[in-house]
C-alpha cells in the first residue's frame, strides 16, 4: 500500500463508485471529495453505497466551481486526511470520478515505487505555454478575480478592465515563480505533507484564493518550491480543447485508448459502458494486445481543435461561414482564369488542356450558361449550368466549383462579354486565382463578324468600356491573385514566351515545353479593322498598336514550313 | 443591432408566444403520457398529417437514437396514422382539424407544446420525413452529443435539410411501411448550395440542392429553405419564427462560425421523394396548405409532367456521416 488516490466527485455517482472500488481493489486508500453543490441525499446515498470499504474516507466538502478556490481548498483537505490516516502511502494521486484507469492498478504502483522521490505534476512557467483563457495569463497571478467567470462573466470583465485601467498589480508572496499545469497530478507524501505543514501557508493560500484558476497553479507553483525531482507530466491522460474544457471519451475511443500507454485518462463520458467495462473489469486484456501509439490521441484532438478554429480552407457551409476577411481562403485550390486567349486563338481550350491535363471550361460566367468543359450540363457536385441559378450568387457558385474539383484543377475562359460584375472583385481579391490577361482581344470576334459596322462600332465601345473597368480591378491595392496582363500588340509579338510561363506557373508539365503552338486566328486586315473603328469616332486602345499597313504580323502565322528535300 | 431592433425582436417573439398561446385551444390531447418524462430525457417534437405509412421506421430511427419520449400533433390524418401512434407507449399525441397555415405551418402548436413540456430539456423538432444525423451518430446516442453540448455552453444545434430522391422516377419504387427511406432515395445533390446570411435575425439562409437545380433553375430566390435548427436546449422563453428555420431570441441562430472556423452540425435527411410524394402533392394543389401558396408543389406538378427525375450523372450515394463530413456538408467541428 504505497500510492493513496484522492477521488474528487462532483457527478455520475454510479461511475464513480465503480472506479472507487476498481482503486480499493487493489490496496489502494481513498479519500473522496463530493462537492457540495450536491444534494445531501445523493451524497448520503453516494457514502453509504462505498460503506463496506474499510480504507475509505470522505473529506470536508467544498463547493467547487470551475477557476475558483473551492478546488484547491478540497484537494489541501483531502490530503491532509490522506497523508494522516494512511501513514505507509508514499505517493498521492489526484484524480476525479470522471478518470478512469487504463492500465491495471498494480502496474502504476510498481511504476511509482520504482520513482520513489519523483513528483509528476504538470508545471511550466506562464511564460512558456500558451493556454490561456479569456486573453489572462500573467495577469492571472497579479490581479484580483471576486466575480465567476461562467456566472458573471459581465461583472468578471469589466472587474478585470478596471484593474488594467487603474494598473492595478497584486504583489506576489515570498517571490514564489508562479507556475501552471494541469491539475491532475501525483505527489510524494515528502512534496505534498511540505506544501500543507509550510509555516507560510496560510500567505500562500490567502494569496492563491485569488488566483484566476488556483488548481493549476496553486499546487504546481509550490512543488517547484519543495520538490527534490519533478517530473512535469501529468499521469493522467487529458485533452483540452480551445475553451480550456477537457474533451471527453466515448465508446469509439475504446482503440485509441488501448494504445495510449497512459496510466489513467479523463474524462469518460459517464454512459460510455463499453469503456467502462472493457477497462474496469478486464484490465489486463484490454491494454496488452495492441502496441501502444500515444501520439495518435494527440493528433485527433490537436486535428479536432485546429478544425473548430481555422476550419477547411475555401469551404462554405451551415457552419462555417467566415465574415469577409475571416475566410482563411477564398477558394479551397489554385484555379487559373484566361481573359482574351480565347479570342485570339481558335482552338485555345482544347489545346490547354491537352498541354496542361488541367479541366478547362469555356466562359464559365457567360450571360446564356455556365460553359462547363465538354459542354455538360451539370458538374461535379450536381452544380447546375443554369445562368439564373449561377447569377442568384456567383461566390458561391465558383467557390462549390472549386471546392467540388479538390484534386483537379480548373481553368475557365472569362471576358467583357461576361457577367463578370458581380464577380470580378472575388477573384480579384483570391490569392489562389491565376488570371492571365491579353486585352483587346475581345475585338478579334468582332473583326471576324458580319454584322453591321455601326452594331459593332457601339459592341467594341461597351466591351472595351467594361474591360477598362474590369482592369482597375485587377491593378488595384486589394488584388491577391496573381495577374498578369498584355495588351493584344504586345501578346502576339512573341506569343510563346508568356504562354510557356504560365503553363509552367501551373505546375503540370510538359517538361520538353510545348510541343505545339494554339492556332492563332488571322489577323490580316486587322489593323484596318481598328482604324475603321477609329474613322467612326471611337478609340481602341486597349489592344495596343496596331500597324494599318497588312504583313507584320505575318511572321508568327502557321504558313506551312517548307518541306526540307535531303 | 440597436435597441429599437432587439425590441422589435421582442415583440417578435411575444407575438409568437401570443399566437402559441391562442391556437392551442385547437389541440385536442388523445393520449397525454407526459407524466412519463424524466429530467435529462430527449424530447422529439412533430407535426404531422397522413404518415401512417412512414411511421413505423420513423420511430424505431429515433428511439434508436435515444429519443425517450415523442410529443405529435397530429393535423386530422385519415390513415389511421393517429390510431397507431395513440398506441406507442412513449408518444403523447394531440389532434387537430384547424388549418395547418393558419398554426404558421404547424409552428404556433409546436411552440405551444415546447413551452409547456419542452423546458430544460433537449427537444427535437423534425417532420416525420426528416432524418437527424450528427457525427458520431453510428456510435454515440443522442444523450452524448447534448451531454457534450451542455458542457460547452451551447444551447441550439443546426442541421442543414438534404433532399434525399431515388434514381430514375420518384414513383418508380414502392415504399413499404418499415422500411428505411433511404434505401429508395439513396442519392443527394453533394455541392450546389448556396448561402446567404439573415442581417435581421442572424440565422444563415442556405437554398439549393435538386430542388434548386430542377424545379426552380430559372427563379431561384422561390428555391426553399434548407436551413435548419432542430436542436435546442429549450426554455420557457423560447420560440421557433418560421418553421425550424429560425429562433428567436437571435442568439440560438448563431449555430455557424464567422470567423473561420468550423462549429458542429449535423443534418437532416430529408426523404420527401419517395412514391408517397406524388399523392401528397396533387392533394396539395387542392388543400393549398403550404408555405407560399404550395409554389413548391405547382413546380413540382409541372416537373413530373415532363417525366423528369432529380438524379443526375453527379448526384452521390449516401453512405454515412463521415462522408456528409468529408463533402463539407456538415462537420465534427471540435467534437472528437
Amino acid at each position: 500500500m504505497s500510492l493513496g488516490i484522492i477521488l474528487l466527485v462532483h457527478t455520475a455517482f454510479h461511475r464513480a463508485e465503480q472506479v472507487a472500488r476498481h482503486w480499493a481493489a487493489s490496496g489502494c486508500p481513498l479519500v473522496i471529495h463530493v462537492d457540495r453543490a450536491v444534494p445531501r441525499k445523493t451524497h448520503d446515498a453516494f457514502v453509504r453505497a462505498l460503506s463496506d470499504l474499510p480504507d475509505i474516507r470522505f473529506a470536508r466538502r467544498h463547493r467547487c466551481e470551475w477557476g475558483t478556490w473551492g478546488l484547491v481548498a478540497a484537494t489541501q483537505g483531502a490530503a491532509e486526511i490522506m497523508l494522516d490516516q494512511f501513514a505507509d502511502v508514499r505517493h498521492v494521486y489526484l484524480a476525479s470520478g470522471s478518470c478512469l484507469p487504463l492500465r491495471p492498478v498494480q502496474e502504476l504502483i510498481d511504476y511509482l515505487a520504482a520513482r520513489p522521490h519523483t513528483d509528476f505534476i504538470e508545471s511550466a512557467t506562464i511564460a512558456d505555454v500558451p493556454w490561456s483563457i479569456g486573453g489572462l495569463d500573467e495577469e492571472r497571478f497579479t490581479l484580483r478575480f471576486p466575480f465567476s467567470w461562467r456566472r458573471n462573466r459581465y461583472l468578471f470583465d469589466k472587474y478585470v478592465a478596471l484593474q488594467r485601467l487603474l494598473r492595478f498589480r497584486r504583489r506576489i508572496p515570498n517571490g514564489i515563480v508562479p507556475h501552471m499545469g494541469s491539475q491532475w497530478w501525483c505527489l510524494t507524501r515528502q512534496t505534498l505533507s511540505a506544501i500543507l505543514q509550510d509555516p507560510e501557508r496560510a500567505t500562500y493560500d490567502r494569496y492563491f484564493s485569488r488566483v484566476w484558476i488556483p488548481d493549476e497553479s496553486y499546487f504546481q507553483t509550490l512543488a517547484r518550491h519543495f520538490s527534490r525531482q519533478i517530473e512535469s507530466r501529468s499521469l493522467t491522460l487529458s485533452k483540452f480543447d480551445y475553451q480550456g474544457k477537457p474533451h471527453i471519451f466515448y465508446d469509439d475511443h475504446l482503440q485509441l485508448l488501448r494504445r495510449s500507454d497512459c496510466f489513467v485518462a479523463r474524462k469518460i463520458w459517464p454512459f460510455a459502458d463499453r469503456l467502462y467495462q472493457a477497462f474496469l473489469t478486464d484490465q489486463a486484456g484490454a491494454m496488452k494486445r495492441t502496441e501502444p501509439s500515444p501520439g495518435k490521441i494527440d493528433r485527433i484532438f490537436a486535428k479536432a481543435v485546429q478544425r473548430r478554429m481555422r476550419g477547411r480552407p475555401g469551404l462554405y457551409m451551415q457552419s462555417r461561414f467566415p465574415v469577409e476577411g475571416r475566410e482563411n481562403g477564398l477558394t479551397c485550390a489554385p484555379y487559373s482564369v484566361f481573359e482574351g486567349f480565347g479570342d485570339l486563338f481558335e482552338n485555345f481550350a482544347s489545346w490547354l488542356a491537352r498541354m496542361t491535363g488541367m479541366r478547362v471550361h469555356g466562359h464559365l460566367f457567360a450571360s446564356e450558361r455556365a460553359e462547363f468543359s465538354d459542354g455538360q450540363t451539370v458538374m461535379n457536385g450536381a452544380l447546375s449550368d443554369s445562368a439564373a441559378l449561377r447569377d442568384y450568387n456567383p461566390r458561391a457558385f465558383l467557390a462549390s466549383l472549386i471546392w467540388n474539383t479538390r484534386g483537379e484543377r480548373q481553368c475557365f475562359q472569362f471576358g467583357p462579354r461576361d457577367n463578370i460584375k458581380q464577380i470580378e472583385w472575388y477573384i480579384a481579391k483570391d490569392p489562389n486565382a491565376q488570371i492571365s490577361v491579353i486585352t483587346g482581344a475581345w475585338a478579334v470576334p468582332l473583326f471576324k463578324s458580319s454584322a453591321n459596322f455601326a452594331d459593332i462600332r457601339r459592341e467594341a465601345a461597351r466591351l472595351q468600356q467594361i474591360e477598362a473597368e474590369h482592369l482597375e480591378v485587377l491593378r488595384s491595392r486589394w488584388t491577391g491573385a496573381r495577374v498578369r496582363i498584355w495588351s493584344m500588340a504586345e501578346f502576339i509579338e512573341a506569343p510563346m514566351e508568356p504562354l510557356q510561363t504560365i503553363i509552367d506557373e501551373i505546375g503540370q508539365q510538359n517538361l520538353r515545353g510545348p510541343a505545339e503552338a494554339p492556332r492563332m486566328a488571322d489577323l490580316t486586315g486587322f489593323g484596318q479593322f481598328l482604324q475603321n473603328l477609329k474613322n467612326q469616332g471611337m478609340h481602341p486602345y486597349l489592344m495596343g498598336d496596331f500597324p494599318v499597313e497588312q504583313g507584320r504580323h505575318d511572321a508568327w502565322q502557321n504558313k506551312r514550313k517548307p518541306y526540307l528535300v535531303r | 443591432m440597436g435597441l429599437w431592433q432587439s425590441y422589435r425582436m421582442r415583440l417578435r417573439r411575444r407575438r409568437a408566444k401570443v399566437r402559441a398561446f391562442r391556437k392551442h385551444f385547437a389541440l385536442r390531447p388523445v393520449v397525454d403520457r407526459t407524466a412519463g418524462i424524466r429530467p435529462g430525457d430527449v424530447l422529439l417534437f412533430s407535426t404531422l398529417r397522413d404518415e401512417h405509412i412512414r411511421l413505423p421506421y420513423f420511430l424505431r430511427y429515433y428511439r434508436n437514437l435515444g429519443i425517450s419520449h415523442f410529443l405529435i400533433v397530429d393535423n386530422d390524418s385519415t390513415d389511421g396514422g393517429a390510431e397507431y401512434l395513440a398506441a406507442q407507449e412513449d408518444v403523447s399525441l394531440w389532434t387537430t382539424k384547424s388549418s395547418y397555415k393558419r398554426a404558421r405551418f404547424g409552428v404556433d402548436w409546436l411552440n405551444w407544446l415546447l413551452q409547456k413540456y419542452g423546458h430544460g430539456h433537449w427537444t427535437l423538432v423534425v417532420d416525420a420525413d426528416e432524418f437527424f444525423i450528427y457525427p458520431f451518430c453510428d456510435t454515440r446516442p443522442i444523450r452524448a452529443l447534448t451531454d457534450w453540448l451542455d458542457t460547452s455552453q451551447v444551447r441550439s444545434f443546426g442541421a442543414m435539410l438534404l433532399d434525399m430522391y431515388p434514381k430514375g422516377r420518384i414513383d418508380a419504387v414502392p415504399y413499404q411501411a418499415g422500411q428505411d427511406p433511404m434505401e429508395i432515395a439513396a442519392w443527394f445533390d453533394p455541392g450546389n448550395y448556396v448561402i446567404e446570411k439573415n442581417r435581421l435575425y442572424g440565422n444563415l439562409w442556405i437554398q439549393g440542392g435538386p430542388r434548386a437545380r430542377v424545379f426552380f433553375p430559372d427563379n431561384p430566390k422561390k428555391a426553399p429553405a434548407l436551413n435548419k435548427t432542430p436542436l435546442v436546449r429549450w426554455d420557457r422563453r423560447y420560440a421557433y419564427e418560421s418553421s425550424t428555420h429560425m429562433l428567436l431570441p437571435r442568439g440560438l441562430n448563431l449555430t455557424y462560425d464567422e470567423w473561420g472556423g468550423e462549429k458542429t452540425s449535423g443534418i437532416l435527411l430529408h426523404a420527401k421523394f419517395l412514391d408517397t410524394f406524388t399523392a401528397k402533392a396533387t392533394e396539395e394543389l387542392t388543400r393549398r396548405q403550404h408555405y407560399s401558396a404550395s409554389v413548391e408543389y405547382k413546380a413540382y406538378a409541372e416537373v413530373v409532367r415532363h417525366n423528369a427525375e432529380l438524379w443526375c450523372k453527379w448526384s452521390e450515394r449516401y453512405i454515412n456521416w463521415r462522408q456528409l463530413e468529408i463533402l463539407g456538408l456538415m462537420s465534427k467541428g471540435n467534437w472528437a
